[in-house]
Parts: structure tokens; C-alpha cells; sequence
């Protein structure tokens, strides 16, 4: 497709971006303010991400889109082909082949590499949103590093329900400086936020850009006597076995038949190749997928 | 046996197929052209050309014949098409004095140098269903007369000879573009106005209905309301002078609203103010109400806490393009972190039925 520049962003577009790209790994956990432009899809179907990722692409990558964990969910699918059609990039389902990852929830259960980036989706950048409405109240809190409101958000839910009731985008701190929302993946995640690869989260509507710079310190904010805890479904998964995993649970029937399948599609997929079966999978090589 | 759900793109690529018949309709029914759209339809084409922030009928046009009608959807696609466009550079500020007007009225004076023009406004039909329009009615002959040449003074101008109006400082600058800086609060007039002017039709409506029911009531009069076609000029470094690029039409709403006073200063009238492209006057009345809620803080009023006050909830819930993106966004897979909230929720069931038979135990 030759009417767009490559990844359709113009190149002063994306030279703002990587502007805001280079400040957010300057400032880790930082919510860079940026441009964000109309992109041909909708405010809160990953234009954050998609603009990160038109900006970071370079024509020798290798480009891999997952969305809950998997390859092959149709809004996953429409970003992958947007690259595919205005960039011409190499695509891949594979984790270990992808150059550049656009995430939404999920963190692939592989570890990267420092040769990769993770691009995520982020809906609502601010931690302290649901707290505080009012961005210009929220950004004073950030800049005089005032997070004692999210603490006591933490302390009710133990004193109400016992547990802190936040099961997906669960707060962190990133390297002893800001409170960070590490978009909705489940807490599961959260440890897997120290890693070698760069990752860079763009929210589009709301108009920020943050990253986290390789090997960055990230803590889970909890108390001393109820620490943080990743949580999974207390199974395994049902195709592959993996036990390590994050879980979807699937309802197979309504008799409250249900079964435990790996979210990371691409991770299942290459247990059951080298040979791993789950209790009601069946050997790779006869499986309908 | 399980089978994973594949086959995204072949759903999509049908999905694509069904929707491009569906807009179709009924193939003994002739299609509808572009040039139909343009001018029997346009004030929907006015609507998605100013909230698309884009000033092209044919373009809009096609934009409401691809989406089926749905108008936010076609805004939508005028705005992702005009962020590709490149920003030459801005145009000098239109003189709306000049404007060739169409339709120009005053609430607050019987008659005006200019005279009250009604033009063709829905205002004084009855609302009666015309069914010779089903049976392809022409329209009867339309009474003609000499257009007012010349320059059309504005009706505050004259309150502003007497001094009774509070004036606005003349800004030379540029001013920031919302479409190429992120917005950051507080938010300058020009930037407000910015956002009102291709914010959601109904959203601004609604706001500027509440501050007449008393949410930050600051009685209106309509001073002016014209619409007309004004000449687009802009200098190009080249020449060295101004030259015109174009003709739009645009609505433009000036109220005057409930003077106010202090110890230093006189009681005066102050003003909201709305301009908005093409034949769109609940708009830009809208708007000019909403501005003059907005405008608490620099004229010293107090804050009542409403809704239209308050710059961050206005300006950052507007645009329709930006809320039905993330409405509807609400419709993707979420089972990941529905997952985990299921995940959290059985925990906390089960600690408190323990809790509640430990407690029966004793």
C-alpha cells in the first residue's frame, strides 16, 4: 500500500512519539503527555499502542499481536493486518521470533529478551483515576509523589473484604518513584513486569505515553503482613498441562461443565508440539486447530 | 473435545462483506450518490464536517453514504482521514463582519443596521409530517429580493461603543492546535473554544441546556445569531501578503449574558461565544453558552460546582469520537481479566463462608 508512509503515521508524527518514548524510558513509570493523532480505528481499541508500535517498527522487524494472550482474537488480528497492509512488516505468532509485541492483558508467558519490545494497550494510564477523577489533581499527586490515597485504597479493601480486591491492573511502583497502572493484565503478571525487553505502554484517547526501561526495578504495592500474590486458576491447563500458566476458564456446557486452557495461545501451542498433553487435550498433531 | 476458536480473520473479512451489502439495501432501490448526500442532506453533512473538524462536503458526503448514516461513524472517518492531511499553516482569522449572510437574527434588538434576515430556518414551520415530500414534491417558487451588500456590523458592536459590553483582549498569537498538542489544563479560551466547536452536538447541547435550568445559570440573550459564507485568507511568506484560499459557511453565535460588577469596575454585560462550521445553530448557541459557563474563573464569578463549569469534565468528555471509541471498546474480549476477577471473588466467598461457619461452629 503505497498512499500511506510507511506504518501510516507520517515521520513527524512519529518523531513526537519517539520523542515521548525516549523521555518515558528517561523517567520510568513517568505518563508522558503526547499528540496522540486519529488513527483509522477506535479510541480505546489500541490506537496507544498502535501509534508506539508505527513508531518503533523498522522495516526488518517481525511484528506479533496478542490480545487476552492469543494470536488469533479478531481485534488482534485487525492491528496485525494494519501493519501488515501499511508497514509490510514480517508477522509471527511465535513469541521467541517477534521483534517488537503489542499486548493487550496479557505479558507473553516467555520470557523476552533484551532484543525485543513489549507495546502495550493501555485504556486508562492513570493508577489513581478511580481515586482521584480530576487529571489536574492526579498529576500534582504524581509530581509531589502523594500516594498515601492508593495505600488507604489497598488498606480498606483488606479491612472490607480481607484481601486487596484488585485482580488485574494491579499497581506497582517502578523504581522507587512512581505509581504505575500496568494496564489491565492480571496480577499474575505483575512479576513478569522485570524483564530484559524494553516495554512501552500508549494510551491513545488519553493522550500518554510511559515505559519501563530493561531490568527496572517494579514492586507490587501490598503491606508487610499481606504481601502481594499472583493469583491463577488452581489448575492446569487442560491442552497442554502447563501449570504455570495463566488460565482462561472456558464453559463447555450448562451443566457447569468447564474446562482450563493456557491464555498464551502461542505458548500452548509449542508445549503440545514438543509433545506435552493436558487432561482432555489430544497429541499436537490431531488436534482440530 | 474442545476446539480453540480460530478463523478471526475469515469472521472479519465476512463481517466486512455483510456490512457492505447491508449499506447497499435493497437493490431495486436506486443508490444513492455523493451529490444527493451533499445537497439534500446537508445539514448532516454540515454536522460531520464540523465535529470532523474538516471543511469538505463531497468528502463528508461520502463519509455519511459509507456509514450507512450513522454520523459519529462517519465523523470518525472524516477525522482519521484529515489527521493524514499536512498542517500548511493557519489562516488568518475570519472576518465575520463581512459574512454574506443567509439567516441572520437578534434576540435583543427589534431591528439592527442589517437588518433581520430569517433565511431558511425550521423555526416557524409546524412540525407536520409533508407527505407531498413522499410523492417527489418540487418546491413552490421562492420569492426573491436584493441581497444586502456590504458589510453587516455585529450587534455587540454597538453595546461595545457604549461601553457596555466587557471587551476581549485581542490575541495576536497563534494559538495552539488541539489536534497537534496534547491538551494540558487549564486550557486557554482558544484552546475551550477549539474543543467545543467539534465537540459532540449532544453533548454540548445537553450542557448548555443545564446551565439554563439553574447548573451555572447565567441568563443568555442570542445578540447574534448569523450564518453565511465568509472568505478564508491566508498570508503566504512567499508573497508577503494575504491571499484567499477559499469561501466556507459557518454559524457564529454571540450571546450576552448577565452583567456583573465589582468595586472597581461598573457593572458591563459579558459575552459566550460560538462558531461552528456550516448551517449548525443549536451548535453553536450551544456553544456559546457553554463558553460563557466556562469562563467562571477569568470574570470572577464564584464556582457552583456544575458540570458546565468545569473545564477538565468538559473538555475531556466531548468528543464523541473519543467516548464511543471507549464505550464501545467494552464489547472486545476481556476474559483475562474477567478471569482474574472471578479468580478473586471465589476467594473471597469462600474466606467468608468459612468465617460464617466458624463463627456458627462456636
Amino acid at each position: 500500500m503505497s498512499d500511506y508512509n510507511f506504518a501510516y503515521l507520517d515521520e513527524q508524527t512519529k518523531r513526537m512519539i519517539r520523542r515521548a518514548i525516549l523521555k518515558g524510558l528517561a523517567i520510568p513509570g513517568y505518563q508522558v503527555p503526547f499528540a496522540s493523532r486519529e488513527m483509522p480505528m477506535p479510541y480505546g481499541w489500541g490506537t496507544g499502542g498502535v501509534q508506539v508500535s508505527a513508531a518503533v517498527l523498522t522495516p526488518d522487524d517481525t511484528f506479533k499481536v496478542i490480545d487476552q494472550g492469543a494470536d488469533d482474537t479478531t481485534n488482534a488480528v485487525s492491528i496485525r493486518r494494519f501493519f501488515q497492509k501499511t508497514a509490510g512488516v514480517a508477522v509471527t505468532e511465535a513469541t521467541a521470533e517477534a521483534s517488537v509485541i503489542q499486548t493487550r492483558h496479557r505479558i507473553p508467558e516467555q520470557d523476552l529478551r533484551a532484543d525485543q519490545i513489549l507495546v502495550y494497550q493501555v485504556p486508562i494510564p492513570e493508577p489513581l483515576r478511580f481515586l482521584e477523577p480530576s487529571e489536574v489533581e492526579t498529576r500534582k499527586m504524581h509530581a509531589l509523589e502523594e500516594y498515601g490515597l492508593m495505600h488507604v485504597k489497598l488498606y480498606e479493601d483488606i479491612s472490607q473484604h480481607g484481601d486487596i480486591a484488585t485482580a488485574y491492573a494491579y499497581p506497582v511502583k517502578v523504581e522507587g518513584r512512581y505509581v504505575m497502572d500496568p494496564s489491565p493484565i492480571p496480577k499474575f503478571d505483575n512479576p513478569k513486569l522485570e524483564m530484559a525487553g524494553i516495554q512501552i505502554f500508549g494510551a491513545g484517547r488519553e493522550q500518554r505515553i510511559y515505559a519501563i526501561p530493561p531490568y527496572t526495578q517494579v514492586v507490587s504495592l501490598d503491606f508487610d503482613d499481606y504481601p502481594f500474590q499472583p493469583t491463577k486458576a488452581d489448575h492446569a491447563c487442560d491442552l497442554c498441562g502447563a501449570e504455570e500458566s495463566y488460565l482462561d476458564e472456558l464453559i463447555m456446557n450448562d451443566a457447569g461443565g468447564r474446562m482450563f486452557m493456557c491464555s498464551d495461545t502461542d505458548y500452548c501451542a509449542t508445549r503440545r508440539k514438543q509433545g506435552h498433553v493436558g487432561a482432555q487435550g489430544v497429541p499436537y498433531k490431531e488436534a482440530a486447530t | 473435545m474442545y476446539v480453540a476458536v480460530k478463523g478471526g480473520e475469515r469472521a472479519i473479512d465476512n463481517a466486512h462483506a455483510w456490512l457492505a451489502e447491508e449499506r447497499r439495501g435493497d437493490l431495486e432501490v436506486p443508490e444513492l450518490s455523493v451529490a444527493q448526500i451533499r445537497e439534500q442532506m446537508t445539514l448532516a453533512v454540515n454536522r460531520v464536517m464540523a465535529e470532523g473538524s474538516l471543511y469538505d462536503p463531497d468528502l463528508a458526503a461520502l463519509a455519511i453514504k459509507q456509514a450507512r448514516g450513522d454520523l459519529i461513524e462517519a465523523i470518525f472517518l472524516i477525522r482519521a482521514y484529515r489527521t493524514t492531511l499536512p498542517r500548511f499553516g493557519g489562516s488568518n482569522p475570519v472576518e465575520t463582519e463581512t459574512m454574506q449572510c443567509e439567516r441572520r437574527v437578534s434576540a435583543t434588538f427589534k431591528d439592527a443596521p442589517g437588518g433581520q434576515v430569517l433565511g431558511p430556518t425550521f423555526d416557524y414551520t409546524h412540525r407536520l409530517l409533508d407527505f407531498k415530500l413522499a410523492a417527489d414534491g418540487e418546491p413552490a417558487d421562492v420569492a426573491m429580493s436584493e441581497p444586502h451588500r456590504g458589510a453587516t456590523p455585529h450587534i455587540m458592536s454597538f453595546l461595545d461603543r457604549e461601553d457596555l459590553i466587557q471587551t476581549e483582549p485581542a490575541g495576536n498569537d497563534v494559538p495552539d492546535d488541539l489536534t497537534r498538542t496534547p491538551l494540558e489544563l487549564p486550557a486557554s479560551r482558544a484552546l475551550r473554544l477549539q474543543s467545543l466547536t467539534r465537540g459532540d452536538e449532544g453533548f454540548i447541547l445537553g450542557l448548555a441546556y443545564s446551565t439554563q435550568r439553574g447548573y451555572a445559570r447565567n441568563h443568555a440573550f442570542v445578540a447574534e445569531l448569523r450564518i453565511g459564507s465568509v472568505a478564508v485568507e491566508m498570508d503566504i511568506p512567499e508573497l508577503g501578503f494575504a491571499i484567499e484560499i477559499g469561501e466556507i459557511t459557518v454559524t457564529e453565535c454571540e450571546t450576552v449574558n448577565q452583567f456583573q460588577g465589582s468595586k472597581t469596575q461598573p457593572p458591563q454585560f459579558t459575552r459566550g461565544y460560538g462558531l461552528v462550521f456550516g448551517m449548525t445553530e443549536r451548535k453553536a448557541i450551544s456553544m456559546a453558552l457553554v463558553d460563557r459557563a466556562l469562563r467562571w474563573k477569568e470574570l470572577g464569578e464564584d464556582n457552583l460546582g456544575a458540570p458546565a463549569q468545569d473545564e477538565e469534565f468538559v473538555l475531556y468528555h466531548s468528543d464523541n469520537i473519543q467516548a464511543t471509541g471507549f464505550l464501545e471498546h467494552i464489547k472486545l474480549p476481556h476474559y483475562v481479566d474477567f478471569q482474574s476477577e472471578l479468580e478473586l471473588i471465589r476467594k473471597l466467598r469462600r474466606e467468608a463462608h468459612d468465617a460464617i461457619s466458624r463463627e456458627a461452629a462456636e
